[in-house]
């Protein structure tokens, strides 16, 4: 189920505008990485391009290569509608549906790439809403509108859809920035226990949060407006926030940063 | 009066207020004051009163409100009244139009009207109906429709899903210009390719022809700005599940916006069924029933009515018959933009839990 990814050599730009300088990395299969850094420096852009979001932006581009196992997304031949659904994605803001039901929202993702029998989609909608740890909030509500759901229900019911579809790696961009503690922390559990099967890559502000979830953290920094984000460095969690090798890691841990 | 009570102290948070039915009491007072100044000075007119009433309502309430409120709550009553004035202004001619047409049109709309044409029946006897007259707008209407919508809405999906760069630019630039363009011009158009080069004879078709070319750049407009209510992140959710681009057009950017998208073209209809112009060029009229739209001249609603007054030679009843079919098109219109907000309604994106 889970794969690893391998990055080498990786920029990307909007139009002419470089916004991520060489980057290289590895991600480890079944476990959580974690993307800190200051606004701007090209987090979420990364994270785009390991599932080929970054090139429906307009003017989006990207060189490199990211090898998933041992095929490269950027290669010759390869169908980013078929790397998306190797490769899941949780957004920052929760984005149920509107026209769809809470079932048919979990179900979307298969419903919309093909033909399943009924009694296939409910074991799947019941095995995701139970894997989001929803089920039971949820379960007498089926057929009501996704939207009716509260914040930090909804960011489940994404998680439930993105899973749905049994993706290798799951990427969450800051996926619970507009979300108060008590859903924060159903979102942060839920973390711990999906690594078990998805290789997750989350983008997060929340430095107490990366801390908490991930197993390792990349630092990622740009030297001034207009330059592009570069990767400072990857270590094991524990390790970035006692003792990283870089000196700009500690100030941005420790506050002292800018 | 000392100055302090009128105008409160700074730091308290009291201030003199007039009661709710103030406003009530100013209009009634310069309703009646208006109708005595013109009944005074023998001014005939009901707008003459009216429009002293209404300049009475606004400076009233503003001095009246300046003498006891304070000056900011007197401006806030003068954009308030000013606002109510121009609505009722907007809404007298409107109800009065209506009203007229209702109290007119009556008199002959009956079954009888509704399912007879003028076949056997001259221009300035009683009698007839507009049977033929209703069965070539709904035909004209229809095929217009059928032609319009897949073009406006494809057009309006490549703009807002597909279009970059100056394709995309110059389609706009020309839905622009189309939206711009007068029925007579479009009909003209049509004139000279279908029955002028093309040899075809005059139709309901070529009508329509002339209505589709009115009616695709509202639709193209409409839909257009529908699509681009539709959040982007709900396009990156779908593109993220793995679903290809097309079917997250057809199955989450369209469903999201199809309660708007069909009020457009319900509005987009409404606004064509009452060209007169196109239709007189193209479709010719006749007092007979024509049912197929394909061939040879058909009658259409706006333009029995526009026949009915020029040929009735100063007849009682074509005038009747005139009136009674622009009640009937005022009905039909009013239903369909009953129907988009039923439909649009039924559609929207359901927020309840």
């Amino acid at each position: 189920m889970a794969k690893r990814i391998d990055v080498s050599g990786l920029n990307a730009y909007y139009g002419s505008f470089l916004a991520i300088e060489d980057i290289s990395m590895t991600v480890e299969p079944r476990s959580v990485t974690a993307f800190i850094g200051p606004s701007g420096c090209g987090k979420s852009t990364f994270l785009r391009t390991l599932n080929r979001m970054h090139e429906v932006t307009p003017g989006g581009r990207v060189d490199g290569k990211v090898m998933l196992d041992d095929e490269n997304l950027y290669g010759a031949g390869i169908d980013p509608v078929a790397v998306r659904r190797e490769v899941g994605m949780v957004f920052q803001r929760p984005n149920p549906f509107p026209t769809m039901s809470v079932y048919d929202n979990v179900a979307a993702g298969l419903r919309l790439n093909g033909k399943y029998k009924k009694s296939q989609l409910d074991d799947i909608v019941e095995k995701s809403l139970r894997g989001a740890n929803l089920w039971n909030e949820v379960k007498d509500r089926l057929n009501k509108p996704g939207s009716g759901l509260s914040g930090g229900q909804q960011q489940r019911l994404c998680i439930a859809r993105a899973i749905a579809v049994e993706p290798n790696v799951l990427l969450m961009d800051e996926p619970c920035s507009a979300l108060d503690p008590i859903s924060t922390l159903a979102i942060e559990d839920l973390i711990g226990e999906l690594k078990e099967r998805f290789t997750i890559v989350i983008v997060t502000h929340n430095m107490q949060q990366a801390a908490r979830v991930s197993d390792r953290t990349a630092f990622f920094n740009l030297a001034a407006v207009g330059q592009p984000g570069k990767l400072i460095e990857i270590d094991d969690t524990e390790r970035i926030f006692s003792n990283p090798s870089v000196q700009a890691t500690e100030d941005y841990i420790s506050g002292r940063f800018g | 009066m000392s100055n302090a009570t009128l105008s409160p102290q700074h730091g308290s948070l009291r201030g003199a207020t007039l009661p709710k039915w103030f406003a009530w009491a100013v209009a009634a007072g310069s309703l009646a004051v208006g109708y005595g100044i013109s009944a005074a000075a023998g001014l005939e007119s009901d707008i003459q009163w009216a429009l002293i009433a209404a300049v009475l309502f606004v400076v009233g309430s503003y001095g009246i409100s300046a003498k006891v409120e304070g000056s900011r709550q007197a401006k806030d009553r003068t954009a308030t009244s000013l606002v109510w004035v121009a609505f009722l202004l907007a809404v007298i001619p409107l109800a009065s139009l209506l009203w007229e047409t209702a109290e007119r049109g009556v008199k002959v709309l009956d079954g009888y009207f509704l399912s007879h044409s003028m076949g056997v029946v001259a221009d300035a006897e009683p009698g007839g109906g507009i049977y033929h007259a209703i069965l070539g707008t709904a035909e004209q209407v229809g095929l217009a429709t059928l032609i319009s919508v897949p073009v406006g809405v494809l057009t309006a999906i490549y703009l807002v899903e597909y279009g970059r760069g100056k394709l995309a630019k110059a389609v706009t630039f020309f839905v622009d210009v189309m939206t711009g363009i007068p029925s007579i011009v479009a009909g003209l158009f049509i004139l000279s390719l279908w029955i002028l080069i093309l040899d075809m004879g005059p139709s309901g078709f070529a009508g329509s022809l002339a209505l589709s070319i009115l009616m695709i750049p509202v639709v193209v407009r409409s839909t257009e700005e529908m699509l681009k209510l539709v959040p982007n992140e709900l396009r990156e959710a779908s593109l993220a599940l793995g679903v290809p681009k097309w079917r997250t057009i057809l199955k989450v950017v369209l469903p999201t916006s199809i309660g708007g998208i069909i009020t457009g073209v319900m509005l987009a209809i409404a606004r064509i069924t009452g060209e007169t112009a196109p239709v007189l060029l193209l479709v010719w009229g006749t007092d007979f029933i024509n049912a197929n739209p394909f061939q040879d001249p058909q009658e259409s609603l706006p333009m029995y009515i526009y026949l009915q007054w020029a040929n009735s030679g100063g007849s009682g009843a074509a005038f009747d018959r005139a009136w009674a079919a622009a009640l009937t098109l005022i009905g039909f219109i009013m239903i369909l933009n009953l129907l988009a907000r039923g439909i649009a309604r039924w559609k929207a994106p359901k927020t309840g839990r």
